[in-house]
């Protein structure tokens, strides 16, 4: 057992009425793409998961069509309150972001033009991208993964993020390759 | 009417079985149905529904919700939401059952621990794809930087880098 989490993995059960609210907040807040959000709220401030058991579910979420979070979504909600716990967290996610999205795009035609407006948003949108980047780095340090591990993290790094090959292809070369560097290395 | 709300719901929830990688990974296919093979919009149009859906939060694939919208009003929005969701989202679900159920299995076990580390490579990935997207001088460059430093290093919520972030450009026009 080489990767770890540090020391707060309760497994505990989250109640109906939290579990909405949790994801109400994770889709309000989702700026620039959920999962750091997510994290920040279901392992940082709640504790539902620990640091290993949201990578875990967040990456069994990314080989699944569809986006990954909305994939945790229900495999999280499932987990604490069966399917009625899925549904909660699905509308729990989308429920606000589609009402803002609705409203922006009734805005936009306005506002477009206003030179803050646009200014506000760059500058928004550079900081959701500052934390992508910061979370992925955050969840390495905790989770120290041995050189092998580090080795298919940087490997899906540099297909997807330097050489922009296609996600499935990724996915189909690197999952095997993964699960038998974690089988080599006796980590389950 | 019906008949464009079939179209909707059709061409979304085959997209939905596709969309590996959520809706950054299958933008370039969204694209394809909307504006070339439906003639659903123009590309600046397109081009248009992209920057709002990215401005606002949520998933990314909220973006096929506002075409909806744009389609069909509130019908639309409602048909293209549930076509984009309900197919992965069923996949999911009977997946995460699969694996919850035969979770003592080696192979289950293996599969959830040579995730971890492709997760964390991932992530890593779509922060980069998105510095690309949205740093295009030193100052946006540098609230990237500034943003990853503030969530690596404190436990507060990241919101208050990201407003600092906006406010801080919004300042540099005074200086351009």
């Amino acid at each position: 057992m080489t990767i770890e989490s540090s020391g707060d993995a309760p497994l505990r059960t989250v109640g109906k009425a939290e579990l909405f609210l949790g994801f109400l907040k994770i889709g309000l807040l989702g700026f620039g793409g959920i999962a750091p959000w997510a994290r920040h709220v279901i392992v940082e401030e709640r504790r539902w998961l620990s640091e290993k058991e949201f990578a875990s579910v967040l990456g069994v979420g990314q080989i699944l069509p569809g986006p990954n979070t909305m994939n945790a979504a229900v495999l999280i909600g499932d987990r604490f309150q069966g399917v009625i716990g899925v549904l909660l967290c699905l509308v729990g996610q989308m429920a606000l972001p589609l009402v803002i999205v609705t409203t922006l795009g009734i805005a936009y035609e306005r506002f477009a033009s206003v030179p803050e407006v646009q200014a506000g948003l760059v500058g928004a949108a550079a900081g959701a991208a500052g934390l992508v980047l910061g979370t992925a780095i955050k969840m390495v340090r905790r989770l120290k993964p041995t050189p092998p591990a580090l080795a298919i993290s940087l490997l899906a790094f540099a297909a997807v993020g330097i050489m922009q090959w296609p996600l499935p292809l990724v996915v189909v070369v690197l999952v095997p390759l993964a699960v038998a560097a974690a089988a080599m290395e006796g980590r389950a | 009417m019906l008949g464009l709300l079939l179209q909707i719901a059709r061409v979304f929830a085959l997209l939905s079985l596709v969309s590996i990688g959520g809706a950054n990974a299958v933008l370039p296919e969204i694209r394809r149905q909307v504006v070339v093979v439906q003639g659903w919009m123009s590309d600046p149009a397109f081009a248009n529904v992209f920057a709002i859906s990215h401005a606002a939060p949520g998933p990314n694939i909220i973006m096929v919700s506002l075409i909806g919208w744009q389609l069909a009003g509130l019908a639309g929005l409602l048909v293209a939401t549930l076509a984009i969701m309900i197919p992965s989202c069923t996949l999911a679900f009977v997946a995460g059952r699969a694996i919850a159920h035969w979770s003592e299995r080696r192979w289950t076990k293996l599969l959830r621990e040579g995730l971890v580390p492709l997760a964390l490579g991932l992530i890593l990935a779509s922060g980069l794809s998105m510095m690309q997207v949205a740093d295009h001088d030193a100052v946006t460059v540098a609230i990237s930087l500034a943003t990853a430093a503030f969530v690596i290093l404190s436990r507060r919520n990241p919101l208050w880098a990201i407003v600092t972030g906006a406010a801080i450009n919004i300042a540099t026009l005074q200086f351009t």
